[in-house]
């Protein structure tokens, strides 16, 4: 297991790169954790493929260090740094039989036979493998497969980190559950460091203790799903996570409070003691979960037209309009909705202000 | 027009990829097609289209029997999960390959292509080849393609499967506003219950080539017809748990006493079988009459805002969908809360037999 | 709308192909099969033989010989050409301008004309004048093909593998870059050896790929005309006179036609036999991978 350094970490894919927009990897600094669960969360061409290849070797960065447990490793191959990969399409050698498959990474570092055995045996036990250690791997299905291909990962008692790179893309809706199960167990039992790369916000939520979240080349936050639920650092997490995301608002800073086209708006205590800069363009955002709208004209609630309700069985998406601006706002399945007119309360605890798209205190 | 399957089937092989099934799609409407991996959705589909002839029974389109006609008499529109485009046409070109077919005249075909464009938001990519679009973008062109078409029948086979999560939600909600306006029948195949929900329509059940449900979705969810359609029709899967009902109310699992009042009061005694949503079950006692269960911690799950708490107990393996975010470690003992308000019971057929009422809801806004 | 079945016609569509292979390989096949069985004495002048002109050529020993000699030879173009191919197509590089410029190198060769081709190395192995037959025997080994039999198999070897062997190195090639960048990810993680990347991903990932070539090198190998014909035109002695060669002396050389035809028939049901095995080894194990 192994502490996870990136010191002025960046990649650029081109050799002369000239500006910001040649880099697939923006310059960035951070420490992971021992033992920690990591997801890395981004839409396609964010970077995180690039970087999670960096941490495995596969890839050399342009500038910067890698560093597990304090050791330079930037330079280093990958079979030389202890880690193992699961990919987004199984990967199993064809012609070996399952047991042969999972000993494999031993047998390449000479470990002794009995030694093997009883590795292979004790992994093949934790992922339900058992009964299929004797077939072909050939045949098996996907999620066997990955399991396998997570196996090869297990064995070896060396191993400082297991990284997965979308691993659950070709498993079935039905078995993803199972695997995420399989594998926060094993997470809880050993605590190894685990890295998992992936565009679903869900499977990174869920999986992760903390979460990464990139857009562009760069890490936009880096939190708890809970801080990145209900404080995200930027528009673009507040937007990315959560679904639907989050709600922004273009508004002025005025005595104490948000205006929204004349309307006025409260915030929080903590936010007012930071006083937004000057100059530039600020908005309010707030959780469709955490916005409240009413029948009745409670004080300080914003009247709002109801443009539209979504019936999703567990919930509903109530889509209001306050002025020129739309808002979502998700209800329990047994809340009243109330018909064409309502009233919006912003919950100042829960109302965030964000200024050129930073999160404001 | 109005498509009608009448006790259609399809065997390959020897082996039924579609039992007999019967469906009739309105004019205008938008019916969702739901089910699992190899449920027969595609098969389905390529019935519609006349892509693939059935082993039995009629197509009829307006009442004409349609059955041996080949798909290109027919007047369809496909979309698939791979994104489909000519990749030596640009957008536009794409876009207007139906129509330059059709010999349109070119102002005309012009006029529709940036209409097209213009609703999926492509207006500004026309000029650019399919390989230099995000695979957004390119599906986004796939079925501007099939919008500008016109056809009667526009089908589309979980045309968002391969996009990133976040384009899914976005393209879900755009779809669904054109649908509205869209005269033809839409059929709209997936496998995610909440895509189901999210377009609306009307919802057709599939498991293993038959029909398991068909009606309005939002209702079809509510009062699932069996216990399989609760099982795939639920995100997480419908919470099961075996009970009797006797003399003096219900008997869950191993002991679990709960009163057999409202809906669950005229059963006839005897064995049931019965269901609870995740978010209807807490870990907390949220009313009186919420009758604990005893249990532990299998795996607790952190989605932001919610909580995934996996409890087994004896008799019992559920899922508890708790807002907010719970630390729960695992083998940790917790206790989850049911209300008997909200228990579907099914019978030993695995058909519905109580459904939980559903509130009235509606507050005046004065 | 009308309720034609679903297109029938398009059996009309396949017609052509049936009267192109009827006139092409039903047509002459069966003359040669009419000639097989019996002596043609002169115009309209024929007697029916029976089988005899089979067991002739099967108890044939030049027949036994030059089949011995076609078995042999076939089977060292294999041992070469195959691992030559795959080692070469290990060794190419993978992008740039480079692999282009390599797979134009590499494929030269198989533009070549056959007979060109034995005239290029009749001319190059020549011990007078020829560039590498007086460089060989300027390095004091003996050296004339024309004259020593061993020398002549050797150059016809040779000048096959230079031949053909470009065949295999671009399906090996091919099938080389088909496996997905994860394969060797995964292997490097694993800390595999190059010899297990190559052992338990490449060869087995290339499986496919080289039993087509095998199969090809066998069937065109088990062929092979026009080269040793240009070249040594069989000799000296009997020494490089393969299968075709044998037939084209038996039936232009001494005019027998009915041993020639019988002859081809046998030599026909040779190469269907073996490549039918081939087939029902490709289909077996692609039906084993789905499973």
């Amino acid at each position: 297991m192994a502490r996870i350094e990136l010191r002025g970490l960046a990649h650029s894919y081109s050799t002369h790169p000239k500006g910001d927009a040649d880099y697939a990897l923006k310059r960035m600094d951070h420490v992971w954790h021992d033992g920690g669960a990591y997801a890395l969360l981004g839409p396609s061409g964010c970077g995180k493929t690039t970087l999670l290849n960096i941490i495995s070797g596969l890839v050399i960065p342009s500038e910067g260090q890698v560093l597990f447990d304090g050791l330079d490793v930037t330079r280093l191959p990958p079979q030389q740094r202890n880690i193992a990969q699961v990919f987004q399409f199984p990967v199993i050698y064809d012609t070996m039989s399952v047991f042969d498959n999972l000993a494999f990474p031993l047998r390449n570092r000479r470990v002794a036979e009995t030694e093997v055995r009883a590795r292979v045996e004790e992994v093949a036990d934790m992922l339900e493998l058992t009964g299929e250690l004797g077939r072909r791997a050939r045949g098996l299905t996907a999620d066997a497969k990955q399991k396998i291909s997570l196996g090869r990962g297990l064995v070896r008692s060396d191993v400082a980190a297991i990284l997965f790179d979308e691993p659950l893309t070709v498993i079935d809706p039905q078995l993803k559950w199972l695997l995420r199960r399989k594998l926060k167990q094993i997470h809880e039992r050993f605590q190894l460091s685990l890295i998992y790369v992936t565009h679903d916000q869900n499977e990174a939520l869920t999986f992760a203790q903390q979460v990464v979240v990139m857009s562009e080349g760069s890490v936009m936050q880096l939190g708890t799903p809970q801080e990145l639920f209900e404080r995200p650092a930027h528009t673009f997490v507040g937007y990315f996570i959560g679904s639907p995301g989050m709600n922004f608002l273009p508004c002025r800073y005025e005595g104490g409070a948000a205006m929204v086209d004349n309307q006025r708006i409260p915030l929080a205590k903590s936010v007012l003691d930071h006083a937004p800069h000057r100059g530039v363009p600020l908005e309010i955002g707030i959780r469709p979960e955490h916005l409240r709208i009413g029948a009745n004209p409670v004080n300080g609630a914003l009247p709002a037209e109801i443009a539209m309700v979504e019936d999703l069985g567990n919930f509903k998406i109530v889509t209001a309009r306050l002025g020129r601006h739309m808002l979502k706002a998700k209800l329990p399945e047994d809340d009243a909705v109330p018909g064409d007119h309502g009233w919006l309360t912003f919950p100042p605890d829960r109302t965030r202000l964000y200024a050129d798209g930073r999160l404001v205190a | 027009m109005t498509l009608v399957l009448d006790r259609i089937s399809r065997v390959v092989g020897g082996e039924t990829h579609l039992h007999e099934l019967s469906l009739t799609l309105e004019p205008g409407s938008l019916n969702v097609l739901f089910g699992p991996t190899l449920a027969g959705k595609t098969s389905l589909m390529r019935l519609m289209a006349g892509l693939d002839r059935p082993s039995g029974g009629r197509v009829l389109w307006d009442g004409k029997d349609v059955t041996g006609v080949s798909v290109r008499r027919r007047q369809v529109a496909m979309v698939y999960q791979q994104f489909v485009n000519y990749p030596s046409f640009t957008v536009y070109d794409n876009i207007a390959s139906p129509l330059k077919l059709a010999g349109l005249p070119k102002a005309e075909i012009d006029r529709k292509v940036r209409e097209a464009a213009g609703i999926m938001h492509i207006d500004g990519l026309l000029k650019r080849l399919p390989a230099e679009l995000s695979g957004g973008q390119q599906q986004r062109t796939a079925i501007g393609r099939a919008l500008v078409k016109e056809a009667g029948l526009l089908l589309l086979d979980e045309p968002l499967v391969n996009l990133d999560y976040k384009l899914r939600e976005e393209l879900r909600s755009e779809m669904r506003e054109i649908f509205k306006r869209h005269r033809s029948i839409v059929v709209y195949a997936t496998t995610e219950p909440l895509e189901a929900l999210m377009l609306g329509g009307t919802i057709t059940v599939l498991h293993e080539g038959r029909v398991l449900q068909s009606g309005p979705t939002v209702q079809v969810y509510h009062n699932p017809s069996s216990l399989r359609v609760g099982q795939v029709f639920s995100d997480p899967p419908l919470n099961q748990v075996d009970g009797v009902v006797d003399g003096s109310g219900v008997l869950l699992a191993d002991g679990i006493r709960v009163p057999a009042a409202g809906h669950l009061a005229d059963l006839a005694h005897g064995r049931y079988r019965f269901g609870i949503r995740a978010n209807h079950l807490s870990v907390f006692r949220a009313h009186d009459d919420d009758i604990p269960v005893p249990g532990t911690v299998e795996l607790a799950e952190i989605s932001g805002s919610e909580t995934f708490i996996h409890v087994h107990g004896p008799g019992i393996a559920w899922v508890v969908q708790q807002d907010g975010v719970h630390t729960l470690r695992i083998g940790e003992p917790v206790t989850a809360y049911v209300n008997a308000r909200r228990l579907f019971a099914f019978g030993a057929d695995g058909g519905l037999v109580a459904a939980p009422p559903r509130p009235r809801l509606g507050m005046a806004a004065e | 709308m009308d309720k034609r079945p679903y297109d029938n016609k398009a059996w009309l569509l396949v017609l052509p192909v049936f009267l192109i292979v009827a006139i092409s390989a039903i047509i002459p096949l069966m003359t040669v099969v009419n000639y097989s069985v019996q002596d043609v004495l002169g115009p309209f002048q024929r007697v029916f033989v029976g089988t005899e002109w089979f067991e002739q050529v099967l108890n044939d020993d030049r027949l036994h010989g030059a089949f011995l000699r076609q078995l042999i030879f076939s089977g060292c173009v294999l041992l070469i050409q195959i691992p030559l191919g795959i080692a070469v197509a290990l060794t190419m590089p993978v992008k740039g301008w480079q692999s282009s410029l390599c797979l134009v190198l590499v494929a030269l060769p198989l533009l070549i004309p056959w007979n060109v081709v034995g005239t290029i190395w009749q001319l190059y192995a020549r011990p007078d004048i020829g560039l590498a037959g007086v460089a060989v025997n300027s390095l004091g080994i003996p050296y004339n093909y024309t004259s020593s039999a061993f020398d002549a198999w050797l150059t016809v070897l040779i000048m096959d593998v230079w031949h053909w062997t470009p065949l295999v190195i671009l399906l090996c090639y091919a099938g080389l870059r088909s496996i997905p960048e994860a394969f060797y990810q995964a292997a490097k993680i694993d800390g595999a050896s190059a010899w297990a990347v190559f052992r338990y991903i490449q060869l087995p990932k290339m499986r496919r790929v080289l039993t087509i070539a095998i199969l090809l090198r066998f069937m065109d190998s088990f062929m092979i005309y026009t080269e040793p014909f240009v070249l040594t035109g069989g000799g000296p002695g009997n020494a490089t006179t393969f299968l075709s060669q044998f037939l084209a002396q038996i039936a232009v050389g001494q005019f027998d036609l009915g041993p020639a035809a019988a002859f081809s028939l046998i030599y026909f049901l040779v190469i269907l036999l073996l490549s039918w095995i081939f087939y029902t080894y490709i289909t077996h194990t692609d039906r084993e991978d789905a499973r």
